[in-house]
């Protein structure tokens, strides 16, 4: 089996009704660059940051761990075996860091100055760090992509007309491009672990300068460490997600071998965080917040409560050998872990003076809808036209 | 308004002799001393707000306003006394607001709380600041650059008192509003707005350490008009702005802080991350050499080319 561009039609029921949630949520993002970023969304001077920085940015770039985890398993510990899981993760990775870098841009006040970070360092500032690593690392991955799409067009250059010249040197540039790729390669996917390593750990950072503004159950100094962990666990439930996802709309046969081994390799992965975070919440005694049960008590406990539940899933022999169960497991992983950066950036979040509850605006909800929408497209065309997906050739 | 001694007039051989013995720490050793931790002046600004004595005239509010040029409107219309039953912020019409509570102890004179920027001595905000848009002034005053904000807001995450405001309504050019301790004033030599205008003995500017001096002072002389307790002394590692008052900080809306400073642990954890680059660095040495001894592992034995580095094209599996 080989990475192969999948034979499919790129138009499908699915594909009009996502584009028609794309288009929706570019009519108001057209409103915030228009009328700023009041119109749009229910932030105010007391909670300045929403839906934007705490989903589409902490919980995207949580979500697109997959791309170093798997980076980490097949190259650095030599698991050649999972192989094929390696593209896919990093076709997510990169289109996830390109959606985060998208939503930064669209939720700083002052987007034109976007690239002022580059130039103008605080070496002090969390949030400088998470961007100055987020930046470098989306580099890393696009050139980590690279040769998936030298070798979707050596060979088969072939311009049109009287550019027809060009086919031979282009080729030979082609050429070049992948050897020279391909022997320092191992640099790039090193330093996308520890770029991955930094920045997973440092979004936890963020919110610790908050101090006395975060409720106590999620507000503790270890809070980079259970970003850097939590993200570790769910880089592989996520990988099986998007690949029983892409096989089931594809119609491809469900690489089940790989898949129930990474759901296995997720139990001590898993296990780790919760032991962490639930050892977290002995020590400060914060339990007695979340036998309070109420609505940010049931927060805090449902985050957990997800993600015991797949832990439990998990452990069975069963989950790991059925599709439909492996599945269920990583949802509820990928649930719990986007929970858990909801609730850090929005619902610990209780100022002092705090007039008014925020809850997130139709506006802001429709934008983060129609980028996810408009990344399931792309996904679906790049695995339609570059190989990505390893399977057999029909 | 009393006023102790007027910041400009400060000796300048003073501030270059502590920036020297700043500089000489820098380079003798003391590796940690971070560029950005200009040291404060000894004559450094502070100001005492004396609640027991604010009238809510709400004066300052109509200075702070004409000075910053917001829409001040008359100052007659500034005594009417029904924008007091509802709690107040500062926001981006209004860099200082006056705020009314009750007076258990005499009814008929309620107590009134002006609020700004505090102007921390180790502000949260300027730690936070992703491009270094907020900078702690040696004179105290802690002042923003439009040239270099970026509009992230992670300076209102950051800050303690909730103080700086965002001009939600704007797509191009929204600006961080907060006090700036008037620093165009200063430079000519003036008060800050509010201070010059306030009618009563509320506001008291000078030297940090004078002023400090001086709330003891009061404190002791009439210990039953006043709580033992100056907030901002060292609240978060001490502010520019102080209050005494005859009641509980807590009752008057004033948040009850620690005296640790906001950006103490955060910046010890940044630190610890990141110490000269050495973690990264290590990491990414520990990561190469796992890679080439497991590459060498799989391939001793086998025909494949030994101490070869894989790329991503490897396909190995049949
Ligand atoms: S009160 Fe807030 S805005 Fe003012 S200096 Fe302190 S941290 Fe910064
Ligand atoms: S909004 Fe501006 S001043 Fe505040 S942290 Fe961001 S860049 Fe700095
Ligand atoms: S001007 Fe002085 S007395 Fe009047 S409200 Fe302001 S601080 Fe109080």
């Amino acid at each position: 089996m080989k990475p192969l561009p999948v034979k499919k039609n790129f138009f499908s029921l699915g594909v009009i009704v996502l584009a028609v949630l794309a288009v929706n949520g570019l009519a108001f993002l057209s409103i915030r660059f228009y009328s700023g970023l009041g119109a749009v969304t229910n932030l105010d001077n007391q909670t300045p940051w929403g839906l934007w920085i705490g989903v589409d940015v902490a919980a995207g770039v949580a979500l697109a761990a997959g791309g170093f985890t798997s980076a980490a398993l097949a190259h650095v510990f030599h698991r050649e075996s999972y192989h094929a899981i390696v593209r896919p993760a990093l076709l997510t990775a990169m289109l996830g860091y390109t959606f985060v870098a998208f939503a930064v841009c669209i939720d700083i006040g002052r987007f034109y100055y976007i690239w002022h970070p580059l130039i103008m360092w605080n070496g002090n500032s969390a949030l400088f760090e998470v961007g100055i690593c987020v930046m470098i690392y989306m580099t890393v991955l696009y050139i980590e992509f690279l040769p998936i799409v030298t070798e979707r067009f050596i060979g088969k250059v072939n311009f049109p007309g009287a550019l027809a010249a060009f086919n031979k040197p282009v080729d030979a540039l082609l050429k070049l491009l992948d050897r020279g790729l391909s022997k320092t390669m191992f640099v790039f996917i090193i330093a996308g672990v520890v770029l991955s390593t930094l920045h997973q750990s440092s979004l936890g950072t963020l919110m610790v300068i908050a101090g006395q503004k975060m409720h106590p159950l999620w507000q503790t100094p270890v809070l980079p460490l259970l970003f850097l962990l939590s993200a570790i666990a769910v880089g592989f439930p996520m990988i099986i997600f998007e690949s029983l996802i892409a096989s089931k709309s594809f119609r491809l046969k469900p690489e089940m071998k790989i898949l129930s081994n990474l759901g296995s390799m997720t139990v001590p992965l898993l296990g780790i965080y919760l032991a962490f975070k639930l050892g977290d919440m002995f020590i400060r005694e914060t339990f007695i917040y979340a036998a309070k049960f109420d609505y940010t008590a049931w927060m805090f406990l449902s985050e957990i409560g997800l993600l015991l539940l797949a832990f439990l899933m998990l452990l069975s022999r069963k989950t790991s050998g059925s599709p439909a169960m492996l599945f269920t497991a990583a949802s509820l992983i990928i649930a719990g872990v986007l929970l858990n950066r909801f609730n850090n950036f929005i619902t610990a979040y209780k100022p002092f003076y705090d007039t008014v509850t925020y809850y997130p605006s139709i506006g802001e909800i429709s934008v983060t809808i129609g980028c996810i929408a408009l990344l399931v497209l792309i996904y679906r065309f790049i695995v339609i036209y570059f190989p990505v997906i390893s399977h057999e050739k029909k | 308004m009393i006023y102790i001694e007027h910041m400009n007039n400060i000796d300048r051989r003073n501030f270059l002799k502590t920036a020297a013995i700043g500089a000489a720490s820098l380079t003798l050793g003391s590796a940690t001393v971070k560029a950005a931790d200009k040291p404060l002046s000894d004559d450094r600004i502070g100001i005492l707000v004396d609640t027991t004595a604010c009238v809510g005239c709400r004066h300052c509010e109509w200075a702070c306003r004409t000075a910053h040029g917001l829409p001040a409107g008359e100052l007659e219309s500034y005594s009417d006394n029904s924008v007091f039953k509802e709690y107040r912020r500062p926001g981006n019409e209004a860099l200082t607001v006056v705020n009314e509570f009750e007076n258990e102890k005499n009814p008929l004179l309620p107590v009134f709380v002006k609020s700004q920027c505090m102007h921390c001595e180790k502000p949260a905000c300027v730690s936070a600041c992703i491009v270094g848009a907020l900078t702690k002034n040696e004179d105290g005053s802690v002042t923003w650059n439009d040239d270099k904000c970026i509009g992230c807001r992670y300076c209102m995450v950051a800050c303690q008192f909730q103080i700086p405001t965002y001009e939600w309504q704007k797509s191009i050019d929204p600006h961080i509003m907060k006090c700036d301790l008037c620093s165009e004033r200063r430079s000519n030599g003036k008060l800050p707005a509010c201070i010059e205008i306030c009618p009563n003995e509320a506001l008291l500017f000078g030297k940090r350490s004078d002023v400090l001096k001086a709330a003891k002072n009061k404190i002791k002389r009439k210990p039953d008009t006043y709580i033992n307790h100056i907030y901002g002394e060292h609240e978060v590692g001490g502010t520019t702005w102080m209050y005494i008052a005859g009641k509980k900080f807590d009752k008057l809306k004033m948040p009850p802080l620690g005296t640790a400073t906001a950006p103490g642990i955060s910046e010890a954890i940044q630190h610890g991350i990141f110490a000269y680059f050495v973690p990264p660095v290590t990491l990414f040495a520990l990561l190469g050499t796992m890679m080439w001894v497991t590459k060498w592992k799989k391939t001793n034995g086998s025909d494949e080319p030994k101490g070869k580095l894989p790329d991503v094209n490897d396909e190995k599996e049949k």
